[in-house]
């Protein structure tokens, strides 16, 4: 039976031949003084391959969605660009099991994190989701909870166990950029922060279960321009350390913060699919299809 | 100049250098194919394997249980031990195949389900056993004769039920009548004012509706009765009385129901009405009332359905009566209730089957009323069954379930 | 519905330092017509008659109740027994208010998990198609009149839980309250009619506690699940938090609904007044059961009865407006209808 919650080899870290070595319990790229506290029942550490291969998505009988077949390489920040309405989010929830919550929802095709399939027959949703994690577009810190719990609130939702609480959740804030703002107000409840640290805090929440992958939909959407700054430096010191997968309806904001892009189209009531995919400043610059090349200079969308 | 047909536009001319291609790629899409769905299922064949396994397992190990404490307790109690052990035995196999935080959710899930099963159980049993005592003595005659002339010694059959059936019709609409104006009054001050009473107002609704009808019994004798009787029919022991003494309690109810009605009725109508220059309560006189109107019959049903089987207040008001009373101000006045009431707790075995009777009719008289509550209350503002998705949308509708009638 | 108000008195000018300083807002007068101010005032009287009858009910009800505590004086409050058999007569209320607090107690420990879990299941672990119907499922337990419920007890379910509780004191006796005196007839008892009274509180707190669980904000179940939590999980860590002030609420008003509960425990419990621990023999009484079974007594009589019907008006009035306040002002009470 094939368990997804073994240590297994993850695909090399980039193309590029940046090597990180092998995996240890320090997450590969994270600065070293940031030491992120071991954790015992969570994920495998470091970034993971997502792959869809002519994925498909159904809402009742209506097809929303069609055989999409594209890479999301590990370590990489991947965006999903495209007018509304064209599947991209219902394609996020696809990659981590969340869209079979909808009734009459059905899916075809394959995604395959590190080569497996994670619509098998053997695995559990709730496995997948403590690797691929997700930020929503609205933040939603648990309103009920201190700052401190709301970070640690996956190791409990998911029996992970860590030996250091408090440097787990220093590092996460750390990394989700929110540290300095929220470190005497650890105590206070979420619901008490700004939209944009709230959002962070989301992020932080997501890290902290040390995730191969993280899901963004439209993470800055609801933001100021403020702290739609902060979340996309955030999201690119996450690179090399987590694959990110973005939605997001700026293109400037997908020009800014991914190292590669797929552009997503629909036709009227017709299925979502991917016109073409290819690295960020390709896409922008020289795209291969003219539809490309009309979005990404705002003809239309 | 002549103007130039698109085709002669030489693609040099039109496109940047360098970026724009120079025609279209081929579609590099799979042609679309036939496509079977897949929705991936939680609930797999090893879990319902599990569960049966866990089951036979708890049965037989409380049967081994029993056979060894002969001082068993009957039924009940074997399927409570059974019960238990099929929890611990599945609790168990799951831990062993899937580890503990697995082992917890499915093992919670299966209680939580027994647990909607077992209160489902009584209402079947208290349905079936109503009609089977009932239908033995259940006539037609019971909806033409009334209990006048009746001795005891004469079977359950004999005599009928007809002047409760007309008491309750009559004691029910009265009070309908008293409290339909201002229960929905009291609705559209809670929700269309904005008065600071708001606030206590509402409080004291909820408690009026949670109060005990017995005391609305005793209030309507200890305010009316006791002082005016001896002076005026009226006042005295009649159906009237017990009208008063249901409106008491059918006044919040209205008002609860009525007032959920009117908040799910959107802003939008409201703001629309008064930027035509209407008043507020023109507004809600022509929009805010015909829009929650059948939300508004069935507020009133729920009512009369809850009165109906009130056999409390009645006791202080309306008295009983063996024979027909059409008049619902002078004299005392038999209720389907009363009727059954009075009758068993008569020792004689007609007695009682007569009550039962009434039983059985008193149950289908609030299995009708509720019925037409439910038809009219259905959401006829949606199109037929076909829904057109929109993903988000979805989400929120299927993590939260509908608000309509809640 | 804003009607034209737009000024918030007691800030007309905006302090120095703040984004548009020094302006000052006008103050929009609020000029309602004619028809509504009628409209107004017809509301509020409606509002208020709520108000006045509550008052006038405890009004009446102590004023018809005077000639009985006039004679028995405080030994009203301290008396078990009521007798009006023997003279003088002698009444007092502790031994029906010992039942009716028993009774309700028997009645909310059954009750309050089951309500719980039925309505937990109805909002988060039903097929969405079976939600509606199993609704109307709860709705219609409601919607039985209790003197069902009371026959039904009494010739039915009785025979049925005597083995039990015979059970209950040969085994569990050594327990003080399943204690029984050898010999007395185990039918009739608090235990039975706790039992049936339960069953007439379990769609309140059903209902309650479903229309709070359904009010949980998705947003934060979604981020639940996200984070690779199970159903369990999320209940635990999102719905139960946000329901409780509903859960508490809706307890509470079953709770009232318990003690006022009046037919059923006519047929259920022999309505002799009585103080005793043993909840699984044959014995007591409840107010409102009590006031029901002796309805055409004497004049003495019946002042005597006014005055308990007083006190459990009382008490489930504070019951009731204790849970409406709770509800209200919880987290997850605004818009639940109860």
């Amino acid at each position: 039976m094939t368990n997804l919650t073994s240590p297994a080899a993850h695909g090399a870290p980039s193309s590029d031949g940046a090597d990180s070595g092998p995996p240890t319990a320090q997450i590969p790229g994270v600065a070293s003084e940031l030491r992120i506290p071991e954790l015992i029942g969570g994920p495998p550490p470091g970034a993971a391959t997502l792959e869809a291969v002519d994925a498909c998505a159904w809402f009742g009988d209506h097809l929303v969605l069609e055989g999409v077949t594209m890479v999301m390489p590990a370590g990489k920040v991947t965006a999903l660009i495209g007018p509304s309405g064209c599947g991209k989010s219902t394609f996020l929830r696809l990659l981590n099991r969340m869209h079979e919550l909808i009734p009459g929802a059905a899916m075809d095709g394959e995604i395959r994190l590190d080569g497996v399939d994670i619509y098998g027959n053997n695995i559990r949703a709730q496995q997948v989701r403590t690797r691929i994690g997700m930020v929503f577009q609205k933040p939603n810190p648990f309103p009920a909870m201190s700052v401190r719990d709301n970070v640690l609130s996956g190791l409990k939702l998911a029996s992970i166990k860590c030996s250091d609480k408090d440097a787990l959740v220093e590092v996460s804030l750390m990394r989700a950029g929110l540290w300095r703002e929220v470190r005497e107000r650890l105590d206070q409840p979420g619901g008490a922060l700004s939209g944009g640290q709230q959002q962070r805090l989301c992020i932080a929440r997501s890290l902290a279960v040390a995730p191969n992958v993280l899901l963004m939909d439209e993470p800055c959407s609801a933001l100021d321009p403020t702290s739609t700054r902060r979340v996309e430096e955030t999201i690119a010191e996450l690179r090399e350390q987590v694959t990110v997968v973005i939605v997001t309806h700026n293109m400037q904001q997908a020009n800014r913060v991914s190292d590669f892009c797929a552009f997503f189209l629909a036709g009227e009531n017709a299925p979502g699919y991917v016109v073409e995919q290819g690295p960020t400043t390709k896409m922008f610059d020289s795209p291969d299809d003219p539809r490309t090349l009309d979005y990404v200079e705002g003809r239309f969308g | 100049m002549t103007p130039e047909t698109p085709s002669t536009v030489t693609p040099e001319v039109a496109a940047p250098v360098g970026r724009r291609p120079a025609q279209p790629p081929s579609d590099t899409r799979p042609p679309p194919r036939q496509r079977t769905p897949r929705s991936p299922r939680n609930l797999q064949q090893m879990d319902v394997v599990t569960a049966v396994a866990a089951a036979i397992s708890g049965v037989s190990l409380s049967w081994l249980i029993f056979g060894v404490l002969t001082n068993g307790v009957g039924w009940f109690g074997f399927l409570v031990v059974s019960f238990v052990l099929f929890l611990g035995i599945f609790y168990v196999a799951t831990y062993d195949r899937l580890g503990r935080l697995a082992a917890v959710d499915r093992t919670i899930t299966v209680a939580v389900t027994s647990g909607m099963v077992v209160v489902a159980i009584p209402l079947i049993l208290v349905v079936s056993y109503v009609v089977i005592r009932g239908l033995p003595a259940l006539r037609l005659g019971f909806f033409a004769h009334s209990q006048s002339g009746v001795t005891p010694t004469e079977p359950a059959t004999s005599g009928g039920g007809a002047h409760a059936i007309v008491g309750t019709i009559e004691q029910v609409g009265l009070a309908l009548l008293l409290s339909f104006p201002l229960g929905v009054s009291c609705a559209i001050f809670l929700n269309e004012s904005r008065s600071r009473l708001r606030r206590t107002v509402r409080i004291f609704v909820d408690a009026m509706s949670g109060m005990p009808s017995i005391v609305s019994g005793l209030f309507i004798y200890a305010t009316l009765i006791i002082p005016l009787a001896k002076d005026s029919d009226l006042f005295s022991f009649n159906g009237f009385m017990a009208s008063l003494a249901l409106s008491v309690t059918m006044m919040p109810t209205i008002c609860r129901s009525v007032e959920v009605v009117l908040r799910l009725v959107p802003d939008g109508l409201r703001e629309a009405g008064l930027a035509l220059g209407s008043s507020r309560a023109r507004v809600v006189w022509s929009v805010v009332l015909p829009t929650a109107a059948s939300g508004l019959a069935t507020g009133a049903i729920l009512g009369i359905a809850r009165e109906a089987g009130e056999t409390a207040p009645l006791l202080y008001t309306a008295f009983g009566y063996n024979a027909m009373n059409w008049n619902p101000f002078k004299g005392p006045q038999e209720s389907l209730p009363l009727f059954i009431y009075r009758f068993i707790r008569e020792p004689l075995e007609s007695s009682i089957q007569r009550g039962f009777a009434g039983a059985l009719v008193l149950m289908l008289l609030i299995l009708l009323l509720f019925g037409i509550a439910r038809a009219l209350g259905r959401d006829r503002t949606k199109a037929r069954r076909r829904r057109r998705f929109h993903p988000i949308h979805t989400l929120s509708v299927a993590l939260s379930p509908a608000r309509g009638r809640a | 519905m804003a009607d034209g108000v737009l000024s918030a008195p007691g800030l007309s000018t905006v302090p120095p330092g703040r984004p548009g300083a020094g302006r000052t807002r006008r103050e929009v007068l609020r000029q309602p017509g004619r028809i509504d101010r009628l409209f107004d005032r017809f509301t509020l009287a409606a509002g208020v008659t709520v108000l006045v009858i509550m008052t006038l009910i405890g009004v009446f009800l102590f004023y018809q109740s005077r000639h009985a505590l006039a004679k028995e004086g405080t030994s009203f409050f301290t008396r078990i027994a009521w007798q009006v058999s023997v003279y003088p007569p002698k009444i007092g209320v502790v031994g029906l208010l010992f039942g009716t607090v028993v009774v309700a107690l028997i009645a909310v420990v059954i009750a309050i998990p089951l309500g719980v879990t039925v309505g937990l299941y109805i909002a988060e672990y039903a097929p969405v198609a079976a939600k509606k119907g199993l609704q109307a499922v709860i709705d219609l337990l409601a919607a039985i009149p209790s003197i069902l419920f009371g026959l039904w007890g009494f010739y039915f379910l009785s025979a049925k839980i005597v083995p039990l509780s015979r059970w209950m004191t040969t085994h569990l006796g050594w327990i003080p309250i399943f204690h029984t005196t050898a010999d007395a007839s185990l039918t009739d008892s608090f235990f039975i009619a706790g039992i049936v009274v339960s069953l007439m509180v379990i769609p309140i707190v059903a209902s309650i506690t479903r229309a709070v669980f359904a009010q949980t904000p998705p947003g934060e179940k979604e981020a639940a699940l996200a984070l690779g939590s199970t159903r369990w999980g999320m209940v635990k860590t999102v719905v139960f938090p946000f329901g409780r002030g509903g859960i508490i609420g809706g307890s509470m008003l079953g709770l009232g609904r318990a003690l006022g509960e009046t037919i059923a425990v006519v047929f259920l419990l022999p309505q002799v007044p009585v103080v005793s621990r043993q909840i699984l023999q044959e014995g007591g009484a409840t107010i409102s059961g009590f006031i029901a079974n002796r309805a055409g007594g004497n004049p003495f009589t019946v002042s005597g009865l006014m005055a308990a019907g007083l006190v459990l008006f009382i008490i489930t009035l504070s019951t009731n407006l204790i849970a409406s306040t709770i509800v209200s002002r919880s987290r997850s009470g605004v818009g639940v209808d109860a």
